[in-house]
């Protein structure tokens, strides 16, 4: 057990913090400083071109094979790039779902074809990718999808729809599971397929959030087209590819949820160092004190627990269903974080961006709703605990 | 970076576990719980032969020489398997404030005995006030004939009944600040005025006594380190037993997680495992997150006081706080989904309940611990 870094290890972190201090956007960071976040949709043009800067210093798709557009690196440097820009308050990366799911999928079931022509343009955001999972009558029962897809010679039609479906509207590729075969076991009959969303046939409703923004969507296919050659990893084969990216989704998602959470901790320990409650300086408040230590101590615990999982992936394993106590511990903790801002506020909670008023320009109402999706989004909390059960404790399933 | 254990790290994880399992039964837990001792002799030789009584001591006084990584894999596997007995007081607390703050021939003589089984030591710390603070030293050491004589009551001193010497801190003078003024002194048991009373502890696997000294007087050599800077090496000390503390109550935690698993996969209601329904699985998944955050930041701190690193009392007080909760919790919990019989004397599960108890307040509780996170992160 050792936490100190390796000379190497040294090198290379300094030369992140000395890219960093030159490459920042000083713009976004003068938002952020004070503030928790910044609500994607007003900023995807930004996000796209941040990300694209990222990749050309080499600071996207570290441990990603060198051929492919990576550098060939461990999570270990993955972690510390990561810690870094957490400490600088980076921009986050918009092709989330392309780097934490789809680029490894691809990587772990494609063809040398398929990796040569997606990779790389993940890593640059040159194409975004989205993922065609949960339909209205499939969430957290996945396998009961029914958006299906028949094969028409060389090609697969599709029909159906999919919901909250996020970036749906600014994506060019999906993670599409669709049903192949009705009269196989429900696990059985799904296939994995890499679907261009800018062919004819999609149609993209937007869906207004509590945060009154639409960041998701839902998506709907009318008799679309996918050469057989996009198929990922075998026809019916979808449920054990899929299943392959929500691990990667959890580990890889983890990195950046470690990141968002330690700058709006650090935000809203600045906010309570500058908020005055009752006549005194919250942080005086001794029950505020114990609430805000508690989320420090929360914060760092869920780094060491992660980075546990790590050295295990480090040592050759795969990660585990053990990789889903850090999204159920984050979600918790995350959700009561946002509840402390809103307290700190006081009465100030209520005002919105477009007053004078409103504390950090009212950026921590948008995060306190937005946080609210967190225990539902990328499988819902109750899923969680039951994979947890299942998976980790061998518990019966029920 | 590396955030797992080394191979003989698990080795030694190994050879404890079967070794307690053998020496260790709860049969044996039972028996001493009753055994005013709390210990056998026969057992305490077996814990020297095992190299575990110097295990973090310098080769020179005859300990192994290995570091706090390597204590917190036993420490682990002692809270496993509820082991009792002076282990913590005089490994931890007594032995550890010698070598923190001793003279050479105090470490020499103590520490080699206490390495070899033949000699155990506690530490009198906490008072009737019951804090953890510097203003709770108030037992009074007064300079007399060339040495001191201390006057006042130690309450909760673990093993003080069964141990040869008492570290007792005491107070020499008074400062700006109530950390100022703190001397540590070694008594001998034998001492003329010390009194030594066993009390009755909810934990019986620990035993706590109280002591009381009536003008007890010692010599100039009694000072163990220097006179009215006390403090700083008992911080220290306590720092580090707090994590292996931490350690054992993780230990104490992924056994109850383990038992009540094993008896949610058998244990049949309305014809089906009880396992199987959600409201037992997804409380059972609550104690996996909270044993494996508990064991995270245990880690963590284990190796930041093993390399004293600058926020070795932060990391400490991290994981003090967390694990006191998550342990308390994860105790209940597993008593819950046994239902009535976690409930009975005869189930082990109490002894592991009592002992998350008593741990939890042992070095301060978990709101103790957040407020000194708070003053250590400048909120």
């Amino acid at each position: 057990m050792d936490f100190a870094l390796t000379p190497e290890q040294q090198s290379f972190r300094d030369e992140v913090r000395a890219w960093l201090r030159q490459n920042l956007p000083k713009e976004w960071i003068a938002r952020v400083v004070s503030g928790p976040d910044v609500p994607r949709v007003e900023a995807y043009d930004f996000l796209r071109q941040w990300q694209k800067t990222l990749y050309e210093a080499g600071f996207i798709g570290l441990t990603w094979p060198k051929e492919y557009g990576g550098r060939g690196l461990t999570f270990m440097e993955e972690l510390i790039l990561h810690e870094e820009m957490a400490l600088a308050k980076a921009p986050p990366v918009l092709n989330i779902l392309g780097i934490g799911m789809a680029g490894p999928t691809i990587i772990a079931y494609g063809t040398e074809e398929q990796k040569k022509r997606y990779l790389a343009k993940i890593l640059s955001c040159e194409e975004i990718w989205c993922q065609g999972y949960s339909e209205p009558n499939a969430g957290s029962d996945l396998a009961s999808l029914q958006c299906r897809a028949v094969r028409d010679g060389d090609h697969f039609v599709v029909n159906g729809q999919k919901v909250w479906t996020s970036l749906a509207q600014v994506a060019d590729w999906m993670m599409l599971l669709a049903r192949t075969d009705p009269d196989a076991p429900k696990h059985k009959g799904i296939t994995y397929f890499l679907l261009d969303m800018h062919s004819p046939g999609i149609s993209i409703r937007p869906l207004r959030q509590i945060t009154g923004d639409a960041e998701f969507n839902e998506v709907f296919f009318e008799n679309v087209g996918i050469p057989a050659g996009n198929v990922l990893g075998g026809v019916n084969n979808g449920w054990q590819v899929g299943i392959t990216t929500l691990m990667y989704e959890r580990l890889a998602l983890g990195f950046g949820l470690q990141v968002r959470l330690r700058i709006a901790l650090d935000a809203l320990v600045g906010l309570a160092k500058r908020t005055r409650r009752n006549g005194d300086f919250a942080t005086r408040d001794p029950i505020m004190r114990q609430k805000l230590a508690q989320l420090w101590i929360d914060t760092e615990v869920f780094k060491y627990t992660g980075a546990r999982a790590i050295t295990k992936l480090l040592k050759g394993e795969m990660p585990g269903a053990e990789a889903s106590t850090g999204k159920v511990w984050w979600c918790e903790m995350h959700e009561r974080l946002q509840e402390v801002a809103m307290e700190l506020q006081g009465p100030y909670h209520q005002l919105m961006a477009g007053t004078e008023r409103a504390i950090d320009q009212g950026l921590w109402q948008y995060t306190f709703l937005r946080s609210r999706a967190n225990s539902i989004e990328g499988g819902t909390t109750e899923i969680q605990k039951n994979i947890i059960g299942e998976r980790v404790l061998g518990l019966p399933k029920g | 970076m590396d955030f797992g254990f080394n191979q003989e790290q698990e080795m030694l994880r190994a050879t404890a576990r079967k070794f307690l399992e053998n020496e260790c039964p709860s049969a044996f837990v039972r028996k001493m719980m009753d055994e005013p001792a709390g210990v056998t002799a026969d057992f305490w030789q077996k814990l020297a032969e095992q190299g575990w009584l110097g295990l973090i001591y310098p080769e020179a006084y005859g300990g192994a020489g290995l570091g706090f990584v390597d204590l917190t894999v036993l420490m682990e596997e002692m809270g496993r398997a509820v082991m009792p007995g002076p282990y913590f007081s005089t490994v931890l607390l007594g032995g550890l404030a010698l070598l923190e703050a001793g003279s050479e021939s105090q470490k020499k003589e103590w520490l080699t005995r206490i390495s070899a089984g033949s000699s155990r030591v506690t530490l009198a710390w906490t008072e009737p006030n019951g804090r953890w603070d510097g203003a709770g030293v108030t037992l009074a050491a007064r300079e007399a004939r060339g040495g001191f004589t201390l006057s006042g009551t130690k309450l909760f001193v673990p093993d003080a009944h069964t141990a040869d010497a008492i570290v007792v801190v005491a107070r020499t003078g008074n400062g700006p600040s109530p950390e100022d003024g703190v001397s540590l002194f070694l008594v001998p048991k034998d001492a003329r005025g010390l009194e030594v009373k066993l009390l009755p502890t909810m934990d019986q696997t620990r035993k706590l006594c109280e002591v009381t000294l009536k003008d007890v007087g010692v010599g100039a050599d009694a000072l163990v380190g220097e006179k009215d800077k006390g403090w700083q090496p008992l911080a220290r000390v306590v720092d580090r037993a707090t994590v292996a503390l931490c350690a054992e109550m993780c230990g104490g935690a992924q056994k109850v997680l383990e038992m009540t698993t094993e008896y949610a996969k058998i244990r049949i209601a309305f014809g089906k495992p009880i396992g199987s329904y959600q409201g037992v699985k997804h409380k059972a998944a609550d104690m996996l997150v909270d044993v494996e955050n508990a064991k995270s930041i245990t880690y963590y701190a284990a190796w930041a006081v093993d390399q004293q690193v600058a926020e070795a009392p932060l990391a400490a007080s991290m994981a003090k706080a967390y694990v006191s909760d998550a342990c308390r919790k994860v105790a209940a919990a597993g008593i819950q989904l046994h239902g009535g019989i976690g409930f009975t004397w005869e189930h082990d599960l109490h002894l592991y309940f009592k002992r998350a108890k008593g741990s939890e307040f042992t070095f301060g509780d978990a709101t103790y611990h957040r407020e000194r996170v708070a003053q250590l992160i400048h909120l």
